[in-house]
């Protein structure tokens, strides 16, 4: 039973307010973002950060579901369970941060597309953000292309990210992505 | 012209097309599973109400969040818009609410209507 408490600590280490591991879907998604609107108000934070880590939050959960699904249907429903969703809460900051599973074939452009993003300033983000909605169509798993660009501007901070190996077949997805709360 | 008429829900904004009465809003939250599917009817009330459409209209935008597969159909209501004499985009946001000002001012440069903004 040691795990429980184990479990505990490292959650209270690491300041995490709500994680979640589990199924992805709309539903939860609407389920997780309601438990941590609540949290955010009783909490009383100013509004602006509370907007911020809200669309963070959307745009990440989003990605799982629609990544998920994909990879339900690939291979089965353990890679689509072993997705995971957490808020850490600094004094100076909110982490957003998620972990699922991906191809290891998919996973070069993926790294490619978040260090060119990486680089891009505000202006930079902003001009990436205007060119990709003028050109692009909603693809079949209901993406825009866009959530990566949303949550680098409004989180104003670098997206870390890490690729870590699974099995043959799969790394583990990590991404944090940081709100600062003070000015 | 029928009313286009949707109740707002936790993940859906409210719609309301109104031909008669000259009412013509979006409103909410927007963040739906599917919103390529959630808003071809707006779409294709739109593209109707286009070949007979009122001597003006005042289109309002009164969205507290919208995701960014949203954000591409808002574009593209946008575009249906375009084409349509007499149009003008009511953007609202909330007073305090800088990154919805700044939404509202790229949809102006990516699309040739007059846009207003108001606060909330």
């Amino acid at each position: 039973m040691n795990y429980i408490y184990d479990l505990h600590r490292a959650m209270m280490a690491q300041n995490l307010i709500i994680v979640y591991q589990g199924e992805f879907t709309q539903e939860t998604t609407k389920s997780i973002l309601a438990m941590a609107e609540r949290n955010l108000d009783s909490s009383g934070e100013e509004s602006g950060i509370k907007r911020k880590v809200f669309n963070v939050m959307v745009e990440s959960l989003q990605n799982i579901v629609k990544h998920s699904s994909e990879a339900n249907a690939a291979a089965g429903s353990l890679v689509s369970q072993s997705a995971i969703f957490m808020i850490g809460k600094q004094p100076d900051r909110y982490s957003i941060m998620t972990g699922n599973p991906i191809k290891k074939s998919h996973t070069a452009d993926l790294k490619r597309k978040l260090d060119e993003l990486n680089q891009l300033d505000k202006d930079g983000l902003k001009e990436m953000y205007k060119e990709i909605i003028k050109n692009t169509q909603i693809s079949e798993k209901g993406g825009a292309g866009l959530g990566f660009v949303d949550m680098a501007r409004k989180s104003g901070e670098k997206l870390e990210f890490d690729f870590p190996e699974m099995d043959a077949e799969y790394n583990f997805f990590c991404l944090k992505v940081n709100v600062a709360r003070e000015g | 012209m029928e009313i286009l008429n949707l109740e707002g829900t936790e993940d859906t904004p409210k719609i309301m097309l109104d031909k008669k009465n000259g009412i013509f809003e979006i409103s909410g939250r927007s963040l739906p599973e599917d919103s390529a599917e959630f808003y071809r009817p707006v779409i294709e009330w739109i593209n109707s109400y286009g070949k007979d459409p009122n001597p003006s209209t005042e289109f309002t935008l009164k969205l507290e969040y919208f995701n960014t597969a949203s954000s591409k159909l808002i574009l593209d209501v946008l575009s249906s818009l375009e084409d349509i004499k007499g149009m003008k985009i009511i953007w609202y946001f909330h007073e305090d609410d800088e990154d919805m000002e700044e939404a509202g001012q790229e949809f102006s440069e990516l699309v040739e209507i007059p846009f207003e903004f108001k606060t909330y």
